[in-house]
């Protein structure tokens, strides 16, 4: 047996029985790491001796029977726009290269008290604004599934570091799809849960009202007992919402039946690769084959959730990011003369080009004259996708389609024009908008071998839905991993 | 014939919220402390903070509301306010334009020229910012982050004042109503109470308002007044040369007395408000309005009617003492002890107000402790002082609130009326000064107040006057 | 229809955000833009009309902390990441002239 073969619920069960020892499994996946990513770059900082150091201390409080849970001991990564306590957290921006925290994110919190090794900070898109990984400062993340083709992103880092048996789950963010979209381009499965359900304190935030942390993990097992262990009220958070209902992994049944599934039609059309249309319809026929009903509707309204989302996101991030002056963190410029020359060059050399347009962008739709015809607009705008969503969960328990019109581009392919980049996120951005559950299972591969991902949405708080859909399916499949995984753990570590 | 012109001026009253905590975050609110201990990553602005609503910041917003006479807007939101400044270090003020907590209410003042409502346009709730200290050693400013969140409100009259004396009578009532609401202290020189005088001209019978003003950094009543008479020269000289008066903040000098501008390229001024995305809209209810309205507190024409009626005081001193939520606190928590009112006014209204006349201050200043007022007045009922002795000690009352039992032992104060000491005290003095036997004898009255006086001035004061008056007379008919 | 974006505007939008772009970066930024205000301008297309805005996604009200002080003095932790400091407060440029 290969430690690395293991899922997350399926290694803590194992170090719950002495099967394995916690600080094992840190070493196995420190020495995938150290074999994968001079190809790869997935983390922007792996904390080894301290992932070691707590690997013991993790040992002793499972052997004294502290720590019970199905996640005790098992390493995993986290984003690094998510604050931890002693260690860099860089947004993968150089204004936050030397930032270390001094107190750690509440999900990340939960994850430590239920006794996660973390295994170090993965890389991502500059302050979460990208669909490819490409905008980090520190170097882009290479698909393990071809190191010619992105991750996706923002959470490319995140989900690479998962299919690539870097860690054993990882937590992403998803803003517009950060999750979703890079899930599905590495073949892995990743949830957004529903606004509010997670707790953004300490999340470093890009659009506030859109931002949700979420896991990614190899299999939807995975993804339900972490969610269930991240989620919760937080005080802390005043966008946070008491639920009762967080009990995820009650939802891995494998029974469909009956469940009443919509396909968006409008989803399938122009812009949609042929052999990602064909894998996510084969998808819906399997859950249709376990007894649910599928339909395809009109969802409406899709064309707008796209300028509506960058008018909201780009406005929010260009406040968010205001904070990011030289002054009390961050990167600081060399030479300056006076107060507003140093604000001005220490954000002009400390931020990438994307995050600059955005806050270009965000500035300009909110100033004055022009919040009314931009800013109010998108938040009518998204009322009525809000409006259409609810009109198409009073038929539907869940809604199926694409997580991305197609497989993971070339590197280098997408920066060119930004504006068909932004199109890309068509079929996930829609879901932050009307602050619902979304998930993605991978469903397929196309004729370059690369990943495809099926996307689900549910209804707000109905992430159960979501989990118990996306387990049907998957018990009809198994786990594809990249070759590039499996040779790096024949090696010998050099 | 030269031009007649009007004033039109409107405040912008910044008050700060008598709340333990921040409006955001835990931290304390208190006074002092050195730089950046009341500190935390919300109010610092740290990445991933998040901000959570202080309750009785809206407790108190609402209560300033309802004693102006405003509307509520029972659905409320915050909104970020964009700019950079290094004493704001989310770059952005958490505050609210779009549904502001109050507006449209009233309050009346009363001047020379008669009783005026001046309207207030509306109230709303933000955070304050932080310090910035000059370092004139190394040429560099120092950010002390201790004030920024402490809760404000921000008070907006309409454009209703036409002078200064009508400005002063505003705020004066402002702050009695807010300080009787226990909401802030009020204290104009410590910056927990500061007003922007929005201030424009026109001719007399115009119409239109003219070019307004803003003017900041008033931190006295006589600041504001002269700072109003400064702008409005300033503005009609302008208008008199042909020139324009242009929209802009100005900064009052007031040891100069002039004011500049405040304008630069880098301040566009453009403050792009948006709804705060961390934080959720308040929805005040109707139960909520009409508890805030049970708990308000006695207001000052009600306490000014009880002074008369319950404690029989005339109606001056009851104004003089209800004039100052803090007094008139003083005043009562007294009373409750002593049970004097009649004794404790007097004392307040006469040796209080003289020294703090004396002393350049405030009845808000005021800081010594009922428990020690009343002991004072105990100790002169129970003749354990005298009255003149009694003025020294308050005196040490009224500047370190000492204990004034403990203080009449240390120095020795206490009252001599042991007859044999003062009979020796007499003769000697009659010893010294045969005269005033002779004169008193000879019909000279005065020859008596003379004697009693160089006793007591001999006793230093201690003696008991009756004791004394009564040794004279008999000595001196020996 | 096309939006075009004049240097002035381009200049005053980088004194909002503070932010001073290489003429490069600039121009890259000015016709980026532009492309994306047109994109925006299909918004244009839906009828809005009667529509609250919609800031927060949840009718969630009223979160309130109570008024009691629970942090205390996190200083040393606070300047941590301060790229200047002095006697305990962060140093900047001078602020007035």
């Amino acid at each position: 047996m290969d430690i690395l073969d293991l899922t997350a619920v399926e290694l803590g069960r194992k170090i719950r029985e002495h099967e394995i020892r916690v600080v094992e499994a840190t070493e196995a996946s420190l020495a995938q790491i150290e074999k994968l990513e001079p190809q790869l770059n997935c983390y922007v900082t792996v904390a080894k001796e301290q992932a070691l150091k707590q690997a013991k201390e993790v040992q002793k409080r499972i052997d004294d029977k502290t720590l019970t849970g199905p996640l005790a001991g098992v390493p995993m990564a986290m984003k690094d726009n998510m604050c931890l306590e002693g260690l860099p957290t860089t947004c993968s921006s150089k204004i936050l290269e030397n930032f270390v925290p001094t107190y750690t994110a509440e999900a990340v919190k939960r994850l430590i008290g239920a006794g996660a090794v973390i295994l170090g900070k993965t890389n991502m898109d500059e302050f979460a604004m990208g669909s490819t990984t490409e905008t980090s400062a520190f170097g882009e993340t290479k698909n393990p599934w071809n190191p010619a083709h992105v991750p996706g992103g923002s959470s490319g880092g995140s989900c690479a570091a998962v299919a690539a048996n870097e860690c054993f789950y990882a937590l992403g963010s998803d803003t517009g799809g950060s999750i979703r979209q890079p899930s599905s381009f590495c073949g892995v499965t990743g949830i957004k849960p529903t606004y509010g359900t997670v707790s953004r304190y300490g999340l470093i935030a890009y659009g506030s009202s859109l931002d949700q942390i979420g896991p990614v993990a190899r299999n939807v097992e995975d993804c339900a007992a972490v969610l269930e262990t991240i989620a919760s009220y937080d005080k802390k958070d005043s966008t946070s919402i008491r639920r009762e209902d967080c009990d995820f992994t009650a939802a891995l049944v494998d029974d469909v039946r009956g469940m009443r599934i919509g396909i968006v039609r409008d989803y399938l059309g122009e812009g949609l690769d042929d052999e990602v249309r064909d894998a996510v319809l084969a998808a819906a026929r399997v859950l249709e084959e376990k007894g649910a009903v599928t339909e395809e509707f009109d969802l409406s309204l899709v064309e707008y959730a796209i300028p509506a989302y960058y008018v909201i996101a780009s406005a929010e991030a260009s406040s968010n990011l205001s904070r990011f002056d030289g002054i009390k963190y961050g990167y600081r410029t060399k030479e300056y003369e006076g107060l507003h020359h140093l604000y001005k060059k220490s954000r002009s050399e400390g931020f990438g080009k994307e995050v600059k347009r955005r806050i270009m962008l965000g500035s300009f739709v909110l100033s004055s004259g022009y919040y009314d015809a931009y800013y109010l607009k998108a938040l009518r705008t998204k009322a009525l996708i809000k409006q259409a969503f609810d009109k198409a969960f009073s038929r539907y328990d869940l809604i199926l389609g694409p997580a991305a019109p197609s497989t993971a581009p070339r590197l280098g392919e997408s920066l060119q024009d930004p504006l068909k980049m932004y199109l890309g996120d068509i079929y996930t951005i829609a879901v932050n908008l009307a602050g619902l559950p979304g998930m993605t299972v991978p469903c397929g591969r196309d004729s370059q071998g690369l990943p495809i991902g099926l996307q689900l949405i549910g209804d707000c708080f109905r992430e159960k839905n979501l989990i118990r859909a996306a387990y049907a399916y998957e018990c009809t499949r198994s786990y594809e991993m990249p070759d590039l995984a499996k040779q790096a753990r024949e090696q010998e570590v050099r | 014939m030269g031009k007649q012109y009007e004033t039109v001026i409107g405040l912008e009253v910044h008050v700060e919220l008598a709340t333990k905590t921040k409006i955001f975050c835990g931290c304390s609110t208190e006074f002092g402390g050195a730089p950046n201990t009341h500190t935390c990553p919300v109010c610092t602005g740290m990445p991933g903070s998040l901000p959570v609503l202080n309750k009785q910041v809206v407790e108190y917003a609402l209560a300033v509301g309802l004693a102006t006479n405003c509307k509520i807007h029972q659905y409320c939101k915050f909104d970020r306010k964009n700019y950079f400044y290094p004493d704001n270090p989310q770059n952005y003020q958490i505050s609210q334009l779009y549904l502001p907590i109050c507006h449209d209410g009233w309050v009346e003042i009363e001047t020379a020229a008669g009783k005026k409502k001046i309207g207030i346009h509306e109230i709303h709730m933000e955070e304050d910012a932080g310090k910035l200290v000059h370092d004139e050693w190394e040429d560099c400013s120092l950010v002390d982050y201790n004030r920024s969140g402490v809760p404000l409100i921000e008070i907006v009259s309409e454009p209703d004042m036409r002078s200064a004396d009508e400005v002063i009578a505003y705020l004066e009532k402002l702050r009695l109503i807010i300080q009787y609401l226990g909401a802030s202290d009020c204290k104009l020189q410590e910056g927990s109470m500061r007003a922007d005088v929005n201030l424009s001209v026109r001719e007399v019978g115009a119409k239109e308002f003219g070019t307004r003003t803003e003017m900041k950094n008033l931190n006295s009543f006589k600041a504001i007044a002269r700072a109003i008479e400064g702008e409005r020269t300033r503005q009609i000289e302008l208008l008199e040369d042909g020139r324009k008066v242009i929209q802009e903040t100005r900064r009052w000098d007031d040891n100069k007395e002039a004011s500049h501008a405040m304008r630069s390229k880098e301040d566009a001024q453009d403050y792009r408000y948006f709804p705060d995305p961390d934080l959720v809209p308040i929805w005040i209810s109707d139960e909520w309005i009409a508890r805030v309205k049970e708990r308000q507190p006695e207001l000052r024409s009600e306490k000014l009617a009880r002074y008369q009626s319950e404690y029989q005081l005339p109606q001056y001193d009851a104004e003089i003492l209800t004039g100052s939520k803090h007094l008139a606190d003083i005043f009562e928590e007294t009373v409750n002890l002593c049970r004097k009112p009649k004794e404790v006014s007097n004392w307040l209204m006469t040796d209080a107000m003289r020294l703090l006349k004396e002393h350049g201050k405030e009845p808000e200043d005021l800081s010594f402790s009922p428990e020690n007022l009343a002991k004072l007045i105990r100790l002169v009922e129970e003749n354990v002082i005298n009255r003149t002795v009694a003025r020294g000690v308050f005196e040490a009352v009224f500047a370190e609130n000492v204990d004034p039992e403990k203080y009449v032992e240390e120095k020795g104060l206490r009252v001599v009326s042991d007859e044999g000491a003062l009979r020796r005290v007499v003769e000697e003095i009659l010893e010294k000064n045969p005269q005033s036997v002779t004169d008193y004898k000879a019909g000279k009255q005065k020859a008596m107040g003379f004697v009693v006086g160089q006793t007591m001035r001999a006793m230093k004061g201690k003696a008991d006057p009756a004791v004394v008056n009564e040794l004279v007379k008999e000595l001196l008919e020996r | 229809m096309a939006n075009i974006i004049s240097d002035e505007t381009m200049e005053y939008v980088g004194i909002l955000a503070k932010l001073e772009l290489s003429l490069e970066e600039k121009e890259a930024a000015r016709h980026d833009m532009e492309r994306m205000l047109d994109y925006i301008d299909k918004l244009n297309e839906l009828d809005t009309s009667g529509v609250e805005p919609m800031s927060h996604i949840f009718p969630v009200d009223n979160v309130f902390r109570e008024d009691v002080v629970t942090n205390g003095d996190d200083r040393e932790n606070i300047l941590k990441n301060a790229p200047e400091q002095k006697d305990g407060a962060f140093k900047v440029p001078k602020t007035v002239e």
